[in-house]
């Protein structure tokens, strides 16, 4: 093995407290970037649970429509429209609006309603865990998620409250079905959402269509287009897309998220560059040693960059499993912090770019060397 | 007469710049052959240390031409110049220049890295070179754990692990005790016998004057004398006696 590693891992550990401060530089840098992109992904997850849960090959709705809790409606019309038309098996209508969900023991909470015709699908609550579907057309049946048993102030099956004026019982509990506002979550019948949100009876949000077996979406899409007026039309992957764009770009959330990320890389930068730096000024005598008995500046810049390197891998697997303990902490939370694989090699080639980039000023500084400088020292 | 190994002709220098510039070689003439020590001698601020830059490819000369092995330097950059030093000088320094961090064997061995030799032959190499300055037993030292005659032996063994055809030596003994400085300048001598290698001492101890097959004199940037060093003398001595 060249003795470039063992050169530059003896200089990093030489002054073990500034590799120390170099090492816990880079750690929560990339931690502030992980926790920055990981809630990035997760923010864009969680404003799509709906869509991703729903049984749809296209979706029917209101134009315009930026996301899922647009609250918009169509005319019923336009549903029997879309069943008349070939490939469509079916149009499951969905309604969804705010409402304030009262607390027995005195209180009011806004919620947000979802409500499907149980016979014909569309959106319905998943991860039951406690009661049924079925028990939902029981009158005032609803479902919520555990979750918000306590801002609801239910604890499960059985237990009562009121929706504009309508007493309400919730027969059915699901488990992680969150909103990443504080805003949750209650299914219903259609009917029931309807009377929840104060929507018109020959009114929905969305037409959920099915298209019949062997049919093409596309296809179908536009006839769909062609037939129905002032609607859009959109797959599911199209739906998630405009909601996402919504939420992470619209509300400058996204930016929010990136920006931070950004900051975090040029704290690191910043950080490496200017220990690396004082390492490269502290060891100089030996840089210009080694220009001095001939080695090429290549050599020698490869001796920095490998310390940056090696910085860079000890700095992100620290950095890594801190990620991995905020991602175990927020699994569970509104907004939880996700970590893919993807995502851990972008990190993963971030930090070594973030550390051969601050390796750049401790490069000009011994590309300047002169070696005449070991007769004088 | 052999090829000289290096050779200086006419090299002229300016050092600083605007009113602070000084000119620290006037028209230096120097070929330095194989198979010989020669002691460049002279007193502070003489241009002996420059002089060795200049030879040894560190500092491009502002006139003259040096020849390193037949090689002109003329125009070489900085790449071409370290070029030229990794392949034919190997430098011994007043101050040992060793990195502390590294053992006496990869010390010697950098010298055969820098040149990107295979890792296993540079090591063997680099424990030969240990063998004969005397430092076998301590291959696996650091720095640190060594007296300063011992520091420079290890420079020494860098400076020859890659047979250059030229070694120079800034003030070698000038931080050593008598008894060191005589070992390494023994040392030195022994090297210079190989007549394909030329070694150069810069000193201003006399006292190392033994150990010179030729010894220069230079003063103001000037060469001004020139003699044969006791050494080669006691060789002439030697080569006329009648066997008994």
């Amino acid at each position: 093995m060249s003795l470039i590693y063992r050169l530059a891992s003896r200089n990093l550990l030489h002054d073990r407290l500034r590799f120390v401060a170099t090492v816990v530089g880079i750690v929560f840098s990339i931690l502030l970037v992980t926790v920055q992109l990981g809630l990035y992904l997760g923010f864009g997850r969680i404003v799509t649970t709906m869509i991703d849960h729903a049984s749809a090959d296209l979706w029917i709705m209101p134009p315009g429509t930026k996301c899922f809790e647009d609250p918009s409606t169509l005319d019923e019309r336009t549903r029997f429209q879309a069943l008349s038309i070939n490939g469509v098996a079916q149009a499951a209508p969905v309604v969804i609006g705010y409402a304030e969900w009262r607390i027995p023991a005195g209180g009011t909470f806004p919620v947000f309603i979802v409500g499907s015709d149980l016979r014909e699908g569309g959106l319905l609550p998943w991860n039951l865990v406690e009661g049924s579907l079925e028990a939902l057309v029981i009158p005032g049946a609803v479902a919520v998620d555990r979750s918000y048993f306590d801002r609801l102030g239910v604890d499960g099956i059985g237990a009562n409250a009121e929706i504009r004026g309508q007493k309400v019982e919730v027969r059915a509990v699901t488990n992680g079905i969150r909103s990443f506002t504080t805003t949750p979550y209650v299914f219903t019948t259609l009917d029931r959402a309807r009377a929840f949100t104060g929507t018109a009876a020959n009114k929905a949000t969305y037409f959920l269509v099915r298209v019949t077996p062997g049919a093409d979406v596309e296809s179908v899409r536009r006839r769909l287009k062609a037939n129905l007026s002032d609607v859009d039309v959109l797959t599911a992957a199209e739906f998630r897309d405009r909601s996402r764009s919504f939420w992470l770009f619209g509300t400058g959330a996204g930016f929010a998220l990136f920006a931070g990320a950004l900051l975090g890389m040029i704290v690191g930068t910043v950080i490496v560059a200017q220990t690396l730096y004082s390492s490269t000024k502290d060891h100089i005598n030996e840089f210009a040693t080694l220009r001095a008995i001939g080695s090429s500046g290549i050599y020698i810049h490869k001796v920095i960059i490998c310390q940056a390197l090696i910085s860079a891998i000890i700095g992100f697997c620290l950095a890594a499993a801190m990620g991995l303990l905020a991602v175990a902490a927020t699994a569970n939370t509104a907004l939880p912090i996700v970590m893919t694989p993807t995502l851990t090699l972008v990190l993963f080639f971030l930090t070594l770019a973030m550390c051969v980039v601050s390796a750049i000023a401790a490069i000009l500084q011994v590309t300047r060397i002169d070696p005449v400088m070991v007769f004088t020292r | 007469m052999s090829e000289p190994v290096v050779e200086a002709v006419d090299v002229a220098k300016w050092l600083g710049k605007g009113a602070a510039q000084v000119q620290a070689l006037k028209g230096v003439n120097l070929a330095l052959r194989g198979g010989e020590l020669t002691l460049l001698m002279g007193p502070s601020g003489s241009g002996k240390t420059t002089l060795l830059s200049i030879l040894g490819c560190m500092l491009a000369p502002t006139r003259g031409t040096v020849r390193l092995c037949g090689c002109s330097t003329e125009g070489a950059g900085p790449e071409a110049l370290a070029r030229l030093r990794r392949e034919h000088v190997g430098f011994v320094f007043q101050t040992y220049h060793l990195f502390p961090t590294l053992t006496a064997t990869d010390n010697v061995r950098l010298a055969l890295d820098v040149r990107g030799e295979n890792s296993a032959r540079a090591v063997a190499k680099a424990n030969d070179a240990l063998a004969m300055v005397g430092l076998a037993h301590k291959r696996d030292a650091f720095p640190l754990e060594l007296s300063g005659g011992e520091q420079q032996r290890v420079a020494i063994a860098r400076a020859i692990v890659g047979q250059p055809s030229t070694v120079l030596a800034d003030e070698p003994t000038a931080s050593l005790d008598g008894e060191n400085g005589n070992a390494i300048m023994t040392l030195l001598a022994e090297i210079a016998k190989d007549s394909a290698r030329g070694v150069l001492v810069v000193a201003h101890d006399t006292r190392i004057l033994r150990f010179a097959d030729r010894v220069v004199h230079i003063e103001d940037g000037c060469i001004v004398g020139e003699r044969r060093g006791d050494a080669a003398l006691e060789k002439d001595k030697s080569d006329c006696a009648v066997p008994s």
